[in-house]
Order: C-alpha cells, then structure tokens, then sequence
C-alpha cells in the first residue's frame, strides 16, 4: 500500500450541444435582455496596437458539409507577444486588447468571423520563439469534448518553417491544415473534423 | 476585480488530460459524433505559455440577475414557472484547490423541457418569462451560486424513442485556455441518466455520477427553493517548482 495522492478527476466533458448559443451567444440567438453584449465579440478597440486583421472560415463535417450550429473561442498574444492574463509572467500586454474572441458560425452559410489583430511571436517551451499563431477552442453538438487546434498565417513561411510546435507534425503533408491563406485584409481558414484535409487537432 | 491576495500567480503546465475518462470523439450511439469526430491521431503538446495563459473575467461585467434565471428574462414581478432551485458548489482543480474568479456560463431547458431557440422543435410550451441562460464568477474560496427553475426531460432525434435526463450545460473557464471545458449537471435520482446515450459517451461510471448533482437539504430555503450541489473540477496545475526555468519565468 502507498499514500493516496487525494488528487481529484477532472470532470468529464459533454457535448456542448444544438444550443449551445443560448449560453454563450445569448444575444446573437435571439435572447436579448439579459446581458448586454455577448462576451468575446469585440477584441479591439481604436486604441488597440498592430495590424487589424479579420479571420473568417467554416467548420467541415466528414462529408464536407459545414457545421451552423458550432461554436469557437480563440485566444492570442497582442501584437508584441504578450498575453493578456494574469499567468503572463513576461510583462504587461497591450490594456486595450484583451486576446479572447468567442464566435457562432453562421447559422445558414456556416461562416465564423474574427476581428482581430495579428499576433506577435511568444516562446515555446525552451525559449525558441514559435511563428505568430492563435489557439482555437471549438465545440458543438457531436463534439464530446472540445477541440483544440492552431491557426498559423500563410505570410509567415520564414518564421513558420522554424515553428517548433508545426516541426513536429510527422507527416508533413498536414501541416497545411494548420495555416490560413492570407485574403485581402483578412485570412482565411477552414476546419476540417475528418477526411482527407482533417485539420491537426492537438492534446495540450 | 482586484485580488487583494499577495499570492503568485501560478504558471506551471496542467495535468495531461485522461483522455480514457472522458467521452472518445467517435461515440456511434450519439449520432452525430459519427461525422464529426477527428478520425487521426491528436498531437501531444505540453504546454506552453499560449496553453497555460488564459482570460479572466472580472467581476464588473456581472448584472445584478446574471445568476437568477427565474428572474432575468422576466417581466417586472413576474416569474419563471417551475421547481424553485438553488445550484451551488465549488469549482476546484485536480489538486483540490479552489478555482477563484473562475467564469460560468449555464443554460437549460425550461421545466417543460423547451429551449428558447429556432431550431428547437419539441412541442412543449416556451415560457414567456424563462429565457434560460445565466452566469456567475467564482468567489475566492471557488464557490458559485446561482437560482434557476429545475428544468424538464425532453424528446431528442437520435434513436426513435431517446430522452435527455433533466440537466444543466455548464461551460467553465479556469485559468489557462487548456483548462476550458463543457459539460452537463444532472439530478440526483433521476433514472433517465442511465438511459441517455450523451451520458453514456462516458466510459466510467464514477466520472457520469461526479456529474450528478446531490440534492442538498441543508441549504434548502424553507418555503422557497431546494438546494442541489455541485462541484466542477478542472485540470490541476504542475507546481512551478519541479519545472525547468522557463523563458521569463
């Protein structure tokens, strides 16, 4: 017999399910009155630094049919790479950018849509710095428990190329699942759940 | 809010997710996990400061009936129809310790078992006075509170004849973006729960009953409202102490 390490379990996930917008998304659903605006959907402001970028894109089923009633949050850095919590122990991000975006797709074309900044660069583990990229959560009803991926950005082949996170997708053929094509002022990017083009999904 | 602790703020990686304890992506008897589960393997990240750096939310952006969902979307003096509840318990990580200012966020069906939203098609009645989102922020110890009506069974399209279990959808934010999590409260003795192919996406029946919420006769409300509780637990942090120096840190 050993001592008991008394740590907890987790709680198990559940799906987030069809109306999952009644909770996160209250008002763009159609319940107005309760609060104000919906958390998440603005993450700038006329003072926040770097460059304005908007990020649109769907979520592809196996058949490749995109997901209306899905659900996504991201998370960044602020233009100089520094994030905006209080686990950020480099310095103190850009007051004006908070770093948290929450989305519905569309509930006809499916489409999500950021407004954004582009993000600087922050370390990996070992000091190296990783391309700029932003971490996406996404959940809906069929998701059992939430999916956690990242976006890199197609005009960043120099920095990408050294990215010590894209370095260890062994099959190097989908690591163009993880990059959005750049589009006018906007990038572009599509999440594949299966198939062929299945978006690199990570376990952090 | 201003912390008025002096205590750090922890930064260490989580625990690795059990991945055998919740639900696997591809769950045929929950349908439409079928198509929308990744059929790869994932990738293994520890976590860097993108993963164990995340959001939080002060207590300002909270109105007064944010946790009150028996009077949030009604009309001035009235009410939601249905069993008057209180939810409350804490929010702790893995290592027992409280979850401070940690974001809620839940909804529900109303206690006829009706959502208010378009697609929702069960012809059990909207109430007028239930809209059926609430939330709450965590107190320093990581306890929550918040007033609901218990919401009703209702008749989903999967097998012919599937029904969920009473439940409440909570969705948690901790202090890392990898601590975020979805998941669902059920009742205590509700006999439904074992019925349900969503709940049965869990392998281990220990993890489905951390997810049944005890009726709690202690913090009944005599002539007002039951109690149930429950508790939430979210990845536990590594201490700071056993980890490599990391950059900045």
């Amino acid at each position: 017999m050993v001592q008991p390490l008394g740590y907890l379990k987790e709680s198990a996930s559940q799906t987030a399910g069809p109306y999952v917008h009644i909770g996160l998304t209250p008002n763009f659903c159609g319940i107005t009155g309760v609060y104000e605006s919906d958390l998440g959907a603005t993450m700038v402001n006329d003072r926040t630094l770097g460059r304005r970028i908007t990020i649109t894109g769907r979520v592809l089923d196996g058949t490749g049919t995109p997901l209306k009633d899905a659900l996504i949050e991201i998370w960044q850095a602020d233009a100089a790479g520094l994030y905006n919590s209080p686990s950020e122990l480099r310095g103190s991000a850009d007051p004006n950018f908070s770093g948290w975006g929450r989305a519905a797709t569309d509930g006809e074309t499916g489409e999500y849509r950021f407004e954004t900044i582009k993000p600087g660069r922050v370390p990996f583990r070992d000091g190296r710095l990783m391309a700029p990229h932003i971490s996406l959560w996404i959940v809906a009803r069929g998701i059992n428990l939430g999916l956690n991926t990242r976006l890199y950005f197609g005009d960043e082949a120099a920095a990408n190329a050294e990215d010590p996170v894209l370095a260890r997708i062994e099959h190097r053929v989908r690591v163009p699942t993880l990059i959005a094509a750049a589009d006018g002022d906007g990038y572009r990017f599509d999440i594949h759940l299966q198939g062929e083009k299945e978006t690199v999904f990570f376990d952090i | 809010m201003t912390d008025l602790s002096n205590r750090k703020p922890e930064t260490g990686a989580f625990f690795s997710r059990d991945r055998l304890w919740h639900p696997p992506g591809l769950t045929p008897g929950y349908k439409t996990s079928v198509l929308r589960s990744p059929q790869k393997a994932l990738l293994s990240l520890d976590g860097t400061v993108s993963e164990i750096t995340g959001p939080v939310f002060g207590h300002s952006i909270l109105g007064e009936l944010d946790n009150d969902l028996i009077h949030n979307f009604a009309k001035p003096g009235e009410s939601a129809i249905g069993e008057r509840i209180i939810v409350h318990g804490r929010v702790l990580d893995e290592r027992a310790r409280p979850v401070a200012r940690a974001l809620l966020e839940f909804w529900q069906a109303n206690a006829g078992g009706r959502y208010r939203h378009k697609k929702e098609s069960y012809l059990a009645p909207l109430d007028p006075n239930f809209g059926g989102c609430g939330r709450t922020i965590t107190d320093a110890d990581g306890h929550y509170a918040f007033r609901t009506v218990k919401p009703g069974p209702y008749p989903w399209p999967n097998g012919v004849n599937d029904w969920r279990p009473a439940h409440i959808h909570f969705s948690v934010f901790g202090h890392g973006f990898a601590q975020r999590l979805i998941t669902q409260m059920y009742f205590e003795g509700d006999p439904m729960i074992w019925k349900c192919p969503i709940v049965q996406t869990i392998p281990d029946r220990a993890a489905i009953e951390q997810l049944v919420a005890a009726l709690d006769w202690g913090n009944t409300i005599p002539m007002d409202a039951r109690a149930y509780k429950f508790d939430i637990v979210l990845r536990g942090r590594r201490s700071t102490l056993f980890e490599n120096r990391m950059e900045g840190n």
